[in-house]
């Protein structure tokens, strides 16, 4: 098929960006997304030009690196990563604007690459167990009911590839910290740490500069991992939770 | 242009460091021997750790939870990627917590015997026994594997093992342990334990008197050369399965950081070993960018058939039963689907080379769960297979449940990598290696769910113990930056990338990639001759030098550049290419991955040769298009009595 | 090291509710349920009007008197005026906060431009202000009867129907009560998932409720000017 892209063209985070038309021909519709970009970048070194930066690496829908917005969408028009996307759900003739994740927490660094490193930050303020290698009691000494563990999968899911904060009016990374917070703070390995992890993630994505939550719901739509609404729910009320009973206990430096 | 089919043999690896004394004491007795670094003293020592995947993050947590200051470095944009999360089966432990008859000692039969005698006894043995140190461990961490309604954890039995010993998140299982690691090393981050580079890779080590001293990298985004020094440096860089071009690694997955080791003088062992894997997507067409894998767990209730007659081109469901060939089932009537990957692999490339291969181009097999949804009900073939069964739908756009699903192998994991002495060191002093980025414990062909255990082993427990010995008995001055060989290795680098950018050629880095790997991948890919070895090393070098004089790298090196990335990658995999293809040509015996087509039983089985080739192939580098010399390190089993495999 | 060698105290609960994100939309869910708890019976008075002017007019001065004889007169209207307007300030004062932040959060738009979540939804921010001029309105109307048509104190039910006897008053009264019924069909919901009480098994329940709150309240108080201006009450 043939196509008509439009794609934000940027050479670097101080330059200033546009939308760049370009025509693709010969896609097959077998192709995914990414290998339809690899067709025009081929292409456009062959021309002489730039060919377009963009975010992948596991191209099977886990590594959460490449992530680009389609048509106004997080990842595209189906609920999976841009490189699980295939060319199938596009018609021949079709207008496709690729734009990279939008928010002040993730820079552009060049055309549909974005600096999403606050996401890392936010995780070593508190997404974590204290448990230094070589410390772990037997696997076995504490059982976990399978429900408990099945909710802790299904947070811990999350791929951090943005697309929640892509997708958000609000810029906010609130199904992001959620995610993470409820995946240890259900578990009774993230027990000690429980107050501190939300209460020190919710710091770190404010100061991260993410917006707040307006419970769009706009976030869960657009999650390749369908991790739910609900999880920023949890997350809020830990975080009341934490907020009466953190005072009353001393913090770890 | 120069090419190589001969080789120097050098002295034999005498010494691999492993203790002597009954095997199960070994390595209680080395972290005995080794020294230990003053807490106090950890401080001043640096450890340079490349790449975060299982083995690279969970050593530069433990090492900076010991004290040590790290500096780590991966090319993704955050460490959280690195492709060991791509890993779906799950992780091998001899917990024995079935009853079922396992043990630390039959893991580690399992795993020699497993990878065709040829990998060193005393490192799986160690191996197997810090398997169960691991799962405590990431159960500590918050890792979700999956449990029973008890509460305890599940496990289920993995590729044609007898024992359930494989833990398992659903389908990500290394996903979850990825995540438990990168959030313990983020936790060393924000500490300030570790300094991170996310966007930073490594194009060259620096060994100073003899010893790695530091590395020569890139920041991907400013396009800056800048180095870092320290006291050791741990490569925690991966597998080479890129060098085919479509594998089932991440597309950035790269080789550069050992082969750029190797050329610093590191022995580079048995790169002709490499897995293929038999259950993956086939290419849809020239587009194809990458494999991608479906769990090997398929083959319990899948059964795999091709057309009886060449060329029937029918739809799978117009084809009677009696004109289809259950080929595994016909050859190996007692394992039947379930013969291990290689030999699942090789019998699908067999009947495709006869013309019998279904789908577009005819490169692939049908792996077909009629019976198993008569046999089961829909139902329950969905709730164990269901999401393997959504992935296949999403890429190829066709529903298994109603049409057999189409399978074909891939390259998946590299059993080759840097040779490392039983203290994970290479052949530089203070150049450690760990994870798939070593030779070191899966001989000549990887069991399933064993290369997450090799990585966290490594990583959490192996490397911490040893790595001290080396920091203890050595003093580390600081590195003169104006060192000699800094600059000869700051210079190199920098000449290496203007000279990409500036051939400016007509040719694409991918074109080169693709012709590449498809010379590979039928020379050196799951059945080798001597011929065709030959062929591949007589046109590596022309290629090698084709894309040095028309390969076209845009753009300029100081800006994020993805081609310049890749071209420089490109141009290491023509190396390493060869050296494979050497390998693989010298070792005249099947073993493992290794299929020779010469050494068959008169069965059309792989026939290993103990007497010549009971050894590990490491090579030193002598220079680009230059023969290697091979050392041998002499392998040698008091523990586990050789054994030709049959699974007739 | 991991070791923990000091120990600080944290920010109490109210400084560390005020100043995350979270905690401010909290304060915005608290005070909106009050207010909204407050809608309710205000609404149920309203309806008191259907019974003719002197049941009204006696439940507004019956209102005055709650609390008496511990209560001076009128001081318990005086203490839900005081609440109300705190919860109307610290509603606005972090709604204005949070949507600043949230605007600089998202400083480039798409260039593709496509509908994004409900109505009720995206018209929180400007319903919030069209409810916060109606209010000062709504207080000049009838309670301090500065701008009220007829503006007789003690007797409500003829300020009320003088009132709706001019269409420009009835027209500002049923937007307001529109943008009401819109605000809370998300703010009821959304208020629950901020305190944090919604799960997967109450969300379906929660906006049931939240649709059914709108939709009560909208028409208890679109009832009043209605059925003045049909003549139903006069």
């Amino acid at each position: 098929m043939r196509l008509t892209l439009r794609v934000w063209r940027q050479r670097g985070p101080e330059q200033p960006g546009a939308m760049t038309t370009y025509e693709v021909d010969g896609i097959s519709e077998d192709m995914s997304f990414l290998e339809m970009l690899d067709t025009l970048n081929e292409r456009l070194i062959l021309d002489g030009d730039e060919p377009v930066a963009f975010d992948h690496d596991c191209r099977e829908g886990i590594c959460g690196a490449c992530g680009m917005v389609i048509n106004g969408q997080a990842h595209g028009p189906e609920r999976t990563t841009t490189c699980q996307l295939h060319m199938r759900h596009f018609s021949d003739g079709d207008t496709i604007d690729i734009e990279p994740w939008r928010a002040a927490a993730f820079p552009v660094v060049k055309d549909l690459v974005v600096d999403r490193s606050a996401f890392d930050r936010i995780i070593g303020s508190g997404g974590y167990v204290t448990a230094p290698t070589g410390s772990a009691p037997e696997a076995h000494a504490t059982p976990v009911p399978k429900p408990v563990a099945d909710t802790a999968f299904e947070h811990a899911e999350c791929i951090g590839c943005g697309a929640c904060v892509a997708a958000c009016p609000n810029g906010s990374a609130m199904l992001f910290t959620s995610a993470k917070v409820v995946h240890l703070n259900v578990l009774p390995q993230g027990a000690p740490e429980r107050e501190s992890r939300v209460l020190d993630m919710v710091d770190t994505m404010d100061a991260e500069g993410f917006g707040g939550c307006t419970n769009t719901g706009e976030c869960a739509l657009a999650c390749p991992k369908g991790i739910p609404l609900q999880s920023i729910a949890t997350m809020n009320r830990e975080f009341l939770r934490a907020a009466r009973k953190a005072p009353r206990q001393a913090r770890p430096m | 242009m120069t090419s190589y089919t001969a080789y120097l043999t050098g002295e034999p690896i005498a010494d691999t460091k492993a203790p002597a004394g009954p095997i199960e004491e070994r390595w209680d007795r080395r972290r005995f021997t080794a020294k230990l670094v003053n807490p106090a003293n950890r401080r001043k020592h640096t450890v340079i750790v490349v790449g975060t995947g299982l083995a690279g993050g969970s050593a530069g947590a433990t090492l900076a939870e010991q004290g040590y200051r790290v500096i780590q470095f991966c090319y993704q944009d955050s460490p959280r990627r690195a492709h060991s999360i791509a890993a779906q089966g799950g992780i091998n432990a001899a917990k024995n917590y079935r009853n079922d008859g396992d043990s630390i000692h039959r893991l580690f039969y399992d795993t020699v015997k497993g990878g065709d005698f040829r990998a060193r006894e005393s490192n799986v043995r160690r191996l197997a026994q810090v398997s169960v140190e691991i799962i405590d461990q990431c159960v500590a961490q918050g890792v979700p594997f999956a449990r029973e309604y008890g509460g305890l954890l599940d496990t289920r039995s993995f590729g044609g093992v007898q024992v359930s010993r494989t833990f398992y998140a659903r389908g990500q299982t290394g996903q979850q342990l990825l995540l438990g690691a990168y959030q313990a090393l983020s936790r060393q981050i924000a500490a300030g334990n570790v300094e991170m580079h996310a966007r930073t890779e490594m194009l060259d080590l620096i060994v100073i008197d003899g010893r790695a001293r530091g590395i020569v990298a890139r920041d991907l985004v400013t396009g800056e050369i800048a180095t870092y020094f320290g006291d050791a440096v741990v490569l925690a860089s991966g597998g080479y399965g890129n060098v085919f071009y479509l594998s089932t690694n991440a597309k950035n997955s790269n080789a550069t950081a050992i082969w750029r080791a190797h050329r610093r003088g590191a022995y580079f062992a048995n790169p002709c070993f490499t897995q293929i894997h038999p259950t993956c997507i086939p290419r849809s067409g020239e587009h194809q960018s990458k494999l991608t894998l479906m769990s090997e767990s398929l083959r319990n209730d899948g059964r795999i058939w091709v057309p009886r007659a060449k060329g029937d081109n029918r739809p799978p469901e117009q084809i009677p039963e009696d004109e289809r060939d259950y080929y595994l089932e016909r050859i190996y009537p007692s394992f039947g689907n379930l013969v291990p990957r290689d030999i699942a692999s090789r019998a699908a490339k067999n009947v495709c080379d006869e013309g019998r291969g279904v789908g577009p181009g005819g490169q692939g097999v049908y792996l077909d769960f009629a019976d198993a949804i008569a046999r089961m009900g829909r139902e329950k073939v969905a709730e164990k297979y269901g999401n393997l069964f959504e992935m296949y739908e999403r890429i190829t756009a066709e529903n298994p449940y109603e049409v057999p699903m189409r399978i074909y192998p891939a390259i998946h994991y590299t059993m080759g990598g840097l040779w490392v002495d039983y203290d994970l060191q290479t052949t530089v002093p203070g150049l450690f290696a760990v994870g798939e980025a070593n030779f070191s414990d899966h001989g000549a062909n990887r069991l399933g769910a064993s290369a997450l255990m090799q990585g966290l082993a490594d990583g959490y427990f192996v490397l911490p113990s040893t790595i001290n010995d080396y920091l203890a008995r050595h003093p580390h001055d600081t590195v003169d930056p104006r060192h000699p060989s800094v600059t000869e290795a700051v210079d190199g680098v920098t000449a290496r990338l203007e000279r990409l950018l500036a051939v400016d050629g007509d040719r694409t880095p991918d074109s080169f990639h693709r012709e590449l790997g498809e010379l590979l991948w039928d020379n050196c890919g799951m059945a080798r001759n001597d011929a065709g070895l030959r062929k591949a090393l007589e046109r590596i070098p022309e290629l090698r030098a084709e894309f040095w004089r028309r390969v076209k790298v845009p753009g300029s090196g100081e800006e994020l550049n993805q081609s310049l990335e890749k071209a420089n990658r490109i141009a290491d995999y023509f190396e390493l290419a060869e050296l494979m293809c050497l390998d693989a040509l010298h070792r005249e015996e099947s073993c493992g991955g290794h299929f020779r087509e010469e050494s068959q039983t008169p069965d059309g089985e792989a026939a290993r040769d103990d007497d010549r080739f009971s050894y590990a192939a490491a090579w030193e580098f002598t220079g680009t298009g230059a023969p290697p010399v091979l050392h041998k390190e002499q392998l040698v089993f008091e523990y586990v009595h050789p054994t030709q495999r049959s699974y007739a | 090291m991991a070791l923990a060698t000091r120990t600080v105290r944290r920010p109490s609960t109210l400084a560390t509710l005020w100043r995350s994100t979270v905690g401010k939309k909290t304060v915005m869910a608290v005070t909106g349920v009050i207010m909204l708890l407050y809608l309710v019976a205000h609404m149920l008075g309203n309806l008191k009007i259907f019974f003719g002017s002197t049941e009204f007019n006696g439940y507004a001065h019956w209102l005055r008197t709650i609390g008496e004889p511990a209560l001076h007169y009128s001081w318990f209207l005086w203490i839900v005026r005081v609440v109300l307007a705190a919860s109307v300030v610290l509603h606005a004062v972090s709604a204005y906060q949070l949507s600043r932040r949230d605007l600089a959060a998202r400083p480039t738009a798409y260039a593709h431009r496509r509908p994004r979540a409900g109505y009720a939804t995206r018209t929180m921010r400007w319903g919030g202000v069209i409810l916060g001029l109606f209010i000062v309105w709504h207080l000049l109307d009838l309670t301090t009867l500065t701008v009220n048509p007829r503006g007789e104190a003690g007797h409500p039910y003829q300020n009320v129907v003088a009132d709706f006897h001019n269409w420009y008053a009835d027209v500002v009264y049923i937007v307001a009560m529109l943008a009401l019924g819109l605000h809370i069909r998300h703010g009821f919901w959304s208020a629950a998932q901020t305190l944090g009480a919604n799960n997967a098994r109450r969300d379906r329940t929660l906006k049931f409720t939240a649709n059914a709150l709108a939709l009560v309240l909208t028409a208890g108080f679109v009832a009043v000017p209605v059925s003045v201006m049909t003549g139903v009450v006069s």
